[in-house]
């Protein structure tokens, strides 16, 4: 492997992994804010420990995306410095702001929601909370808009003198359509982690203490023939539903706008991730084929289904599609000899790994909205065991929606104005990617296994019952800082 | 001032707050072994950097992110010649960043030592590794004409860039310890002031040799000269102030202007230039030479008008909501004294 092969994998194993916490951090904290606000409106000691309890999953996996989130910022000028010198000019512009606008708030924020509890006032303390959202939301805004720009550049131009992309107007590159429609996409994808998350967790903690949580406390004080209230991860169980079920349905119809924003600004994308080698219309979909991956490798077509490749493309019936054979065809004719198909195998799959595992989703979640209705859901023992393992789908689709969307770009790393290769750095070697690579894989694989074992830890406690003293009103800020948080 | 000149500015004003702020997280990170001997006291250290250090470190973010908009050759120069110096860093503060929130998860005390030992290390190694490479800046790297560095891992560790690491690795220690006589309670506190005095006089030493070596090395103006007496002054001043154990505010106050101080002198001695050629001055990066386009920097300039304000508002609130002492008692139980 070469220098740019390394490169590559570097740059995707860190993008990846740093991801997967991102959608995490940004769901649940959607949600903790949302469970920050029915403990603000109702002051129950019980949802004070329901907030606390899934704000300290937040916090680990805020943790790992936040020391992941370092090596992001800085990686553009480890092994693309030639990439970094064409497009600081529009690309730095987009990550500064993240970091003012984004990334102060949510730290500065989350230091602040964190060590709050008794400390700030109860309005302010439930503002600290959402503006942890609104930061972890914002961060994300700003990072789609860069990528947008590498898949569909707008608002710039190329500087004669030195040959770089310099902006020209900054409310083009947020007008970016392939930046709306991304970014509402990964809006959809924080609430499927979150909700997920919560309902995974909830689900756990119903199939496996199913009664009220007979705390000493209620066995002595409380009386023993009272009607058993409900666990309080019933509430939380349906928070999660909820969100998964709009993360996951919106999502169709997201998916759908941008399938024909890549049919329009990159449909070397799309007719790779169909594995399209001829431009066809109507076009049918290929659910399942064996082969296909290169042109001259006939595919053998297990399922199809007619217009419907019409329909996603171009939002059509009989809307025409083309073929990756054209499309290299006119690019050479562009650009210059060379092959532009991306790895149309990561293409096909990583599409239906998405779409196929959405789907499910999506089912899954209708079936927990009938067992809600029916008033099953906390007895429900097989929904509660899917609800469970449901936890692994939204890594498996978030892994393959950056494949889909990077390699799909490919061989261009900003799309039609420079290619991957040129964007190396000069000084760089093989070598000394293989060194960083190991540190990465060490690291981050340490990291993974410890933040899965806190995690899943974190997640099967049952719910702590804390000091009586902790679980007064908080009090005003003539109260001490109190300690000992970590 | 030019565009690019004020982004100058604003990346040197990103660097030095991120040293006046992460500077003394990293010295209680990097002494909470020290100041805490048991379990309990050295989580009342960790807990007294516990709301802040987050937020401190987004300054280092903010200052990578402004280099990369403002100056993207500086980013892209710099940090590819950097490469396994930053890589290591990236390491260190990974390992210290997720320390703080591992830490506490589990009782046993051999994963205790494990996390308090990356916390330590990583917190030490940040600065130097830091501190290195800011020196390098105008020390200067083989780079070519094509602003690529030629040189090996070895030609990273000038002598200048190793001094100003192991001067920023004393003075966060001390900028931490007097921060810990600021929040501690207890035999931490006491341990704290301890090392106030022992830090002093190194602290004050390596300010000096540091802040000679820049003007020697950039024969900076008259006004250069003055900036570059700040850092100088401040450090006698803290040495003073801490070695009389009066006013621990006051310190506190001496040591962060010192720390920022050197800081801002490295940038002020380096400017109009940003990073050294060794191999030809004409190959040298230049605040000229390597800006982004004026309207990039007026969009990015309106932007941060707008925010950095906002932000240092709302930080300095953090640190006044949680302005109170750190006890090793059970969380709120009584309203103190």
């Amino acid at each position: 492997m070469d220098q740019l092969d390394l490169a590559r994998i570097q740059f995707a194993t860190t993008s990846i992994y740093h991801f997967l916490f991102v959608p995490i951090t940004m769901g649940m904290a959607i949600l903790v804010a949302v469970l920050h606000t029915r403990w603000f409106r109702k002051g129950t000691p019980e949802l004070r420990r329901i907030l606390r309890f899934f704000g300290g999953l937040m916090l680990i996996s805020i943790s790992v995306g936040v020391v992941t989130g370092l090596v992001q910022e800085f990686q553009f000028g480890l092994n693309w410095s030639a990439y970094s010198r064409f497009v600081g000019d529009v690309f730095g512009a987009p990550l500064a702001m993240e970091g003012l606008a984004a990334f102060f708030l949510e730290s500065t924020f989350l230091g602040l929601w964190l060590f709050g509890f008794n400390v700030l006032s109860r309005r302010i303390h439930l503002f600290t909370a959402w503006m942890v959202a609104v930061g972890a939301c914002l961060s994300a805004l700003f990072i789609i808009a860069a990528n947008s720009w590498m898949q569909n550049p707008r608002g710039y131009t190329i500087n004669p003198d030195n040959g770089r992309a310099e902006l020209t107007s900054i409310g083009e590159v947020f007008s970016n359509p392939v930046f709306i429609w991304g970014y509402i996409h990964v809006l959809l994808v924080a609430l499927i982690f979150g909700g997920g998350m919560l309902l995974a967790v909830s689900a756990w903690q119903l199939r496996r203490r199913p009664a009220p949580q007979a705390t000493p406390d209620a066995a002595v004080g409380s009386d023993p023939v009272a009607p058993a209230a409900p666990s309080p991860f019933l509430a939380t169980a349906k928070l999660g539903l909820l969100a998964l079920l709009i993360g996951s349905v919106l999502q169709f119809h997201v998916g759908g706008q941008l399938g024909i924003n890549e049919t329009t600004y990159q449909p070397m994308k799309i007719a790779a991730a169909e594995a399209n080698w001829t431009t066809c219309q109507p076009c049918s979909f290929s659910m399942l084929q064996i082969g296909g991956w290169t042109a001259d490798d006939p595919p053998t077509k297990i399922i199809e289904i007619p217009h419907l490749l019409s329909l996603l493309a171009t939002g059509t019936w009989n809307g025409e599609v083309q073929g990756l054979t054209p499309l290299n065809e006119q690019s050479q004719q562009q650009y210059g000899p060379g092959d532009y198909v991306p790895n149309v195998f990561i293409q096909y799959w990583s599409m239906r790994v998405m779409a196929y595992l959405a789907t499910l989703v999506a089912l899954f979640c209708v079936w927990g909205l009938w067992l809600w209705w029916r008033k099953k859901l906390a007895t429900s023992r097989v929904f509660l065991w899917v609800a469970s393992w449901i936890m692994v789908t939204p890594f498996l689709m978030a892994t393959a929606g950056w494949l889909l969307t990077e390699s799909g770009r490919q061989p261009w790393i900003v799309q039609g104005l420079m290619l991957t290769k040129d964007g190396l750095s000069g000084s760089g070697s093989a070598a000394q990617i293989v060194i960083s690579l190991s540190i990465v894989v060490v690291l981050y694989t340490t990291l993974g296994v410890i933040a899965a074992i806190l995690l899943l830890k974190h997640a099967r406690r049952p719910l702590p019952r804390e000091s009586a003293e902790n679980e007064q009103p908080p009090a005003d800020t003539a109260a001490p800082t109190p300690s000992l948080t970590y | 001032m030019t565009l690019p000149t004020v982004w100058f500015v604003v990346v040197a004003f990103f660097w030095t707050g991120f040293f006046v702020l992460e500077g003394f997280d990293f010295g209680v990170g990097a002494l909470h072994k020290i100041v805490g001997r048991t379990d309990t006291e050295r989580r009342v250290a960790i807990n007294t950097v516990g709301p802040f250090w987050d937020g401190n470190e987004v300054w280092l973010i903010v200052a990578g992110a402004s280099m990369f908009a403002a100056f993207p050759n500086w980013y892209a120069s710099w940090l590819s010649a950097l490469y396994l110096a930053l890589w290591l860093l990236l390491a260190a503060l990974i390992l210290r960043g997720v320390s703080f929130e591992f830490r506490g998860k589990f009782a046993a005390p051999a994963w205790r030592k494990t996390w308090g030992w990356t916390l330590t290390v990583g917190s030490v190694l940040a600065p130097l590794l830091i501190g290195v490479g800011l020196g390098d800046l105008l020390a200067g790297l083989p780079i070519d004409a094509d602003g690529d560095f030629t040189g090996t891992f070895l030609d990273l560790l000038t002598p200048f860039g190793l001094v100003l690491g192991l001067t920023l690795v004393v003075l966060s220690l001390l900028h931490g310890s007097v921060f810990l006589t600021l929040r501690a309670t207890g035999p931490v506190l006491a341990r704290a002031h301890g090392l106030v005095r022992t830090l002093c006089l190194p602290a004050v030493a390596l300010v000096l040799i540091v802040v000679v070596w820049m003007v020697v090395l950039a024969a900076p103006g008259g006004w250069g000269i003055l900036v570059a007496a700040i850092p100088a002054v401040a450090a006698v001043a803290a040495a003073v102030s801490g070695l009389s154990g009066r006013s621990a505010g006051a310190t506190f106050a001496a040591t962060a202007v010192t720390i920022g101080g050197v800081i801002a002198t490295l940038f002020v001695c380096l400017y109009p230039t940003l990073l050294v050629s060794t191999t030809d001055p004409a190959y040298s990066l230049t605040v000229a030479n390597s800006s982004s386009s004026q309207y990039s920097l007026q969009v990015m300039t309106i932007a941060a008008a707008v925010l950095v304000p906002l932000v240092l508002l709302y930080q300095g609130w953090t640190y006044y909501v949680f302005r109170r002492r750190v006890t090793a008692g059970p969380a709120t139980t009584t309203v103190a004294a």
